[in-house]
């Protein structure tokens, strides 16, 4: 069956979409994105849609709940590199992501992402004192 | 307004989703579609290729190249014999979905498009037709 490889680097999963997925595809790599992150307790998540020439309702909700289910399982999760064509037809769908993170690239990704994380970690410092 | 060429295509499945975004994508670069143009027209193509599996049990999308005096254009007409819609006003409203999308297709595609138009009777099916001038 056809995949989406999800790389770890570090506490860090990456996942770079080089393809036009199809729907089970999107929906495949949800489930696996969840079971890895478990598996490596992994700590974030960077998706690369740099490739991607055009992002619909679908794969719009598919990414919101990658972050929604990433977040439960006490991972963050990154969006890069939305091409500014696939941003202006995203607004204009009606899909304005709220609740993604995004950064321009990976690099500004990865920053974000190791904020963002050390954000949590000082939150459960704090919530141990008492 | 002139056809110049039309080319059918079968929609049944998740990957005909994927083969019609190309097809579309194709034909709206030969037309010399903009990269932002052909995003739009590609992404209400995804979106109503995806209504007609979804809700029509499947159908057929035409892709024609047309023209008038003035300029041209890709039209899609995407057809299914599905249960139709009760009611076409609420179809169109953000948010609405009878499914467990997020009913952003129809909406969504008619701000994607120039022209936007659509026939539907209850038990009878479903015709979308969306244009987009270069």
């Amino acid at each position: 069956m056809e995949r989406i490889p999800i790389l770890k680097m570090g506490e860090f999963l990456l996942v770079t979409i080089q393809v036009d997925m199809h729907d089970r595809l999107a929906l495949t790599l949800q489930d696996d994105l969840t079971s890895q992150i478990v598996k490596h307790r992994a700590r974030g998540v960077l998706i690369d849609i740099s490739t991607l020439e055009m992002v619909d309702s679908f794969i719009g909700r598919m990414l919101g709940s990658i972050a929604s289910m990433a977040r439960l399982l006490d991972a963050q999760t990154v969006v890069v590199g939305m091409q500014p064509s696939v941003a202006i037809t995203l607004v204009e769908l009606g899909l304005s992501m709220q609740g993604i993170r995004t950064a321009l690239d990976v690099e500004k990704g990865m920053v974000a992402l190791q904020a963002a994380v050390s954000e949590t970690r000082e939150d459960t410092d704090e919530g141990s004192e008492f | 307004m002139k056809v110049l060429n039309s080319e059918a295509m079968e929609l049944r499945s998740s990957e005909d989703i994927v083969l019609v975004r190309q097809a579309v994508r194709k034909k709206a670069v030969t037309l010399g579609f903009g990269l932002v143009d052909q995003t739009k027209i590609v992404t209400a193509s995804s979106e109503l290729a995806r209504n007609t599996i979804d809700y029509g049990g499947g159908g057929t999308v035409q892709l024609e190249v047309v023209e008038n005096d003035r300029r041209s254009g890709l039209r899609l007409v995407f057809e299914d014999h599905g249960p139709g819609i009760a009611d076409v006003n609420m179809a169109l409203t953000d948010g609405y979905t009878t499914g467990s999308g997020m009913g952003l297709g129809l909406s969504g595609s008619k701000r994607l498009s120039h022209e936007f138009e659509i026939f539907s009777k209850p038990g009878q099916g479903t015709r979308v037709s969306i244009l987009r001038w270069k």
